[in-house]
């Protein structure tokens, strides 16, 4: 085999042109740049998450034989029964089937329903994904849009552009710890401040009604500056020339940010909802360290659901990774439906230039 | 032909290096344990062993309580768990289940192992079908934990816990004490008719949290004062969560706070935790386990151990045992036996003894942990008195699915500690959940 190759390549002409050749050759080219990075992928993400989805169809601990089991992960964590109610007094556990508990109950008059999934944890855990990333983004980015023309009008400064980017450069880990200590009921100095301004002790990280806000909060601060300098890089590329113009014409500020900065700052922002929408609905980090999914499982978000199901219970692999796959398969959909709506893929700059 | 002597050279330098290695008499075993306060005296341990034993090198890896049991599954399955760890009674049994826990019980009886040196009962902790996954090293008992200068300044004489009680109906004594330690930030205290519970000064008791499905540090000695156990004993295949003595108890735990007002409330206790806000200075009394009288001691300032309140049954703590357990993927299955046995003896339990930072399995070393700490003028005797005491302890519950049977214990107890439900409303729904795991 290697002579072969060796003898055949003696045999070819001489090949002065051959890495011109090639550098002429933009495909090829295109890939041999990403190459590295495309190794990385594979070998880390495209396997693994492959296999995942092989391992979603077994009843596998990883550690004993695994055993193919077809749909019943996914029957485990998604398959919901519809129950009417006779009465208004009934027990919902007398409506449901067995194996089933009650996931949501509504009363309508004398009747009703009973919705009942086999782990209504993971429909909460869902839930509370959804609500964790409605409390975070548009937040998140109001605040960091705000920041960035901030910066771009009033305070442009290499400093104070550091300074925006420090909580984002600080380890998740530490920042829930540090979270922990000044929220703490007692002993924490931001319920001592509360208190001492008259609006009283608050729970934070141990109230069901305020910690999925609180952790939301800790992450709206973490990333905020982060973003902000993506969108003012964003505000950057966006010519002087169109802003003169339109002022011309008599536009105002408002008008201005409206009809000039929005829309062309909309690719940079559709990579900011992109990437910022996949981040949160990943939350993790802040909820495994200040609160453990709790208190009363108002923190189990859906990665932390699968966490538990590896580490807090018998290795379940197979429920596991059912349940990774039904995240990405969301994930991709939201993405999906933002790029199309924003049209992510085109620059209006690029019809003015 | 020259790529192919190359690769002879290659070769043989290869087999040079393997046989090089396996040639060397040294065999490293890793041991794992969680707390950092027994680091010093099983790093001792470990070098009188390696002394003995020259040919074995012991490294002793001590890791946070959360990130010891992530690090051991990861380990199982990545291959690179310690040879010997530090075992808990919550968690064997799934690692039994796993089928990643050697059964030491043939060398246990090659070797002619005596496993009745121990206190009664702790040997047996680690056995299922005659099968032993692990030889005991130490116990641990629970006790109240008190502030002696608020003791003082209340005018109550702390040998009142010596024959406190409790029961169901109006809390007995030990309510009545908690009361009495309680200040509103009017000056009235828990038992004045104008005692205000929504505005407190200074807590009578801060609870450990709500305990989950096993209240080791809470609830479980009060229940069992009332007889109530939580199965028919190890391996069992149901709970008994939901006997209404069970359903009560853990209502009136939550109620200190919630109706009461002479514990803080949930929130408070749950970022930091009871033992933090108990050092913070301005709570009397905190209920905990042996293994904290080190850290207590480090308050700054004066600490007692009191006796556990006595209900209607008696007086009762929880029992729990630690072990040393070897993990099946060793490749040094006789050097890490020997290295367990070492830990399991009088010699090494000997020298944790002496550091008084836990009890060990072995009783004359166990008096020795107790000693120590006299000898510095502190009296633990709360903890070994209940441990010595005819019947006085029950023993931690071993069985199946302990992890499920937390994630499910727990949601339901946090709910009943914030009052969003009753312990009547909830806890026969998590029972029954939990019943149909087996």
């Amino acid at each position: 085999m290697t002579a072969t190759s060796l003898s055949s390549r003696s045999e070819s002409p001489p090949s002065p042109g051959f890495f011109s050749r090639l550098g002429n050759n933009q495909a090829v080219l295109g890939i041999l740049f990403i190459l590295p990075s495309l190794i990385g992928f594979i070998l880390f993400f495209g396997v693994p998450a492959i296999r995942s989805v092989f391992i979603s169809f077994q009843d596998w601990n990883l550690l004993t034989d695994a055993e193919y089991v077809g749909l019943a992960n996914y029957q485990n964590i998604l398959e919901l029964s519809f129950n009417p109610l006779a009465s208004a007094e009934q027990n919902s556990n007398d409506v449901l089937p067995d194996d089933f508990d009650e996931l949501l109950r509504v009363q309508i008059g004398d009747g009703g329903f009973v919705i009942g999934a086999r782990d209504p944890r993971f429909y909460r855990a869902l839930g509370t994904t959804v609500s964790y990333v409605l409390l975070n983004i548009p937040l998140q980015t109001l605040l960091a849009l705000g920041i960035a023309i901030l910066m771009e009008k009033a305070a442009n400064s290499p400093l104070l552009r550091g300074v925006m980017i420090l909580p984002w450069l600080m380890p998740n880990v530490i920042v829930a710890m540090l979270f922990i200590w000044l929220l703490d009921p007692t002993l924490g100095v931001i319920n001592i401040f509360l208190q001492q301004i008259g609006i009283g002790q608050q729970g934070f990280f141990g109230s069901p009604d305020q910690a999925l806000a609180s952790i939301a909060g800790v992450n709206i601060w973490r990333h905020m500056g982060y973003t902000a300098i993506l969108i003012f890089a964003g505000l950057k590329t966006i010519p002087k020339s169109l802003y003169e113009a339109s002022r011309v014409d008599g536009a105002n500020g408002l008008v201005q940010f409206l009809r000039i900065t929005l829309p062309l700052l909309r690719p940079v922002l559709v990579f900011v909802f992109v990437t910022s929408i996949i981040g949160s609905f990943q939350i993790f980090d802040t909820v495994a360290v200040a609160t453990e999914g709790g208190p009363a499982g108002s923190t189990r978000t859906i990665i932390y659901y699968i966490y538990e199901q590896v580490f807090e219970r018998r290795i379940n692999m197979g429920v596991a990774t059912a349940a990774s796959v039904v995240l990405f398969l969301i994930l991709v959909t939201v993405t999906l439906i933002q790029i199309r709506t924003f049209q992510g893929n085109q620059s209006d700059l690029a019809e003015y230039s | 032909m020259k790529r192919r002597s190359l690769l002879v050279v290659l070769v043989v330098a290869l087999l040079l290096i393997v046989t090089s290695v396996s040639a060397q008499e040294a065999v490293t075993i890793r041991y794992q344990l969680w707390d950092s306060n027994q680091l010093p005296a099983y790093q001792q341990c470990a070098d009188v062993f390696m002394a003995a034993n020259p040919g074995i090198t012991v490294t002793v890896e001590q890791l946070g309580w959360d990130d010891y049991w992530t690090g051991i599954t990861t380990g199982f399955i990545s291959g690179e768990a310690p040879d010997v760890f530090t075992n808990h009674l919550a968690k064997y049994p799934e690692f039994v289940a796993l089928e990643q826990l050697v059964d030491i019980q043939p060398l246990v009886e090659r070797d002619g192992v005596a496993t009745d040196i121990y206190y009664p009962g702790l040997a047996d902790l680690w056995t299922r079908e005659g099968a032993r996954y692990g030889l005991p090293k130490d116990w641990d008992t629970i006790a109240v934990i008190y502030n002696v200068a608020l003791f003082e300044a209340a005018g109550i004489d702390p040998a009142v816990m010596d024959e406190w009680t409790w029961n169901l109906e109006d809390g007995g004594t030990f309510q009545q004490v908690m009361a009495q330690l309680t200040i509103d930030t009017n000056g009235n205290n828990g038992l004045s008719p104008d005692f205000d519970p929504t505005s407190i000064a200074q807590y009578g008791f801060v609870p450990d949290g709500m305990g989950g499905a096993y209240g080791q540090t809470q609830w479980s000695a009060l229940t069992a004062s009332l007889g109530w156990t939580f199965n028919e004993g190890p391996w069992a295949t149901s709970y008994n969560y939901d006997d209404p003595r069970f359903i009560q108890t853990v209502q009136w735990w939550a109620d200190l706070n919630l109706v009461h007002g002479f514990a803080p409330s949930f929130e408070e206790v749950s970022s930091l935790g009871a033992s933090t806000l108990f050092q913070a200075g301005n709570v009397a009394m905190t209920m905990n386990g042996s293994w904290m009288i080190g850290t207590f001691l480090g308050s700054e300032f004066d600490v007692g151990f009191g006796r556990l309140p006595s209900g209607p049954e008696g007086r009762f703590s929880m029992f729990n045992g630690l072990a040393d357990s070897i993990w099946v993927g060793t490749q040094h299955l006789e050097e890490s036996w020997s290295w367990v046995k070492f830990l399991a003896s009088l010699e090494c339990q000997s020298i944790v003894g002496a550091s008084g930072v836990v009890f060990p399995a072995i009783p004359e070393a166990a008096a020795m942990s107790q000693q120590m700490r006299a000898d510095a003028g502190v009296d633990v005797s709360a903890f070994v008195e209940q441990a010595n005491q005819e019947g006085g302890t029950f023993l931690f519950p071993i069985a199946d699915y302990a992890g499920e049977i937390s994630t499910i214990m727990t949601e339901a107890m946090d709910a009943i500690a914030l009052g969003t439900a009753r312990a009547e409303d909830v806890i026969p729904d998590a029972a029954a959940e939990i019943n149909d795991l087996f």
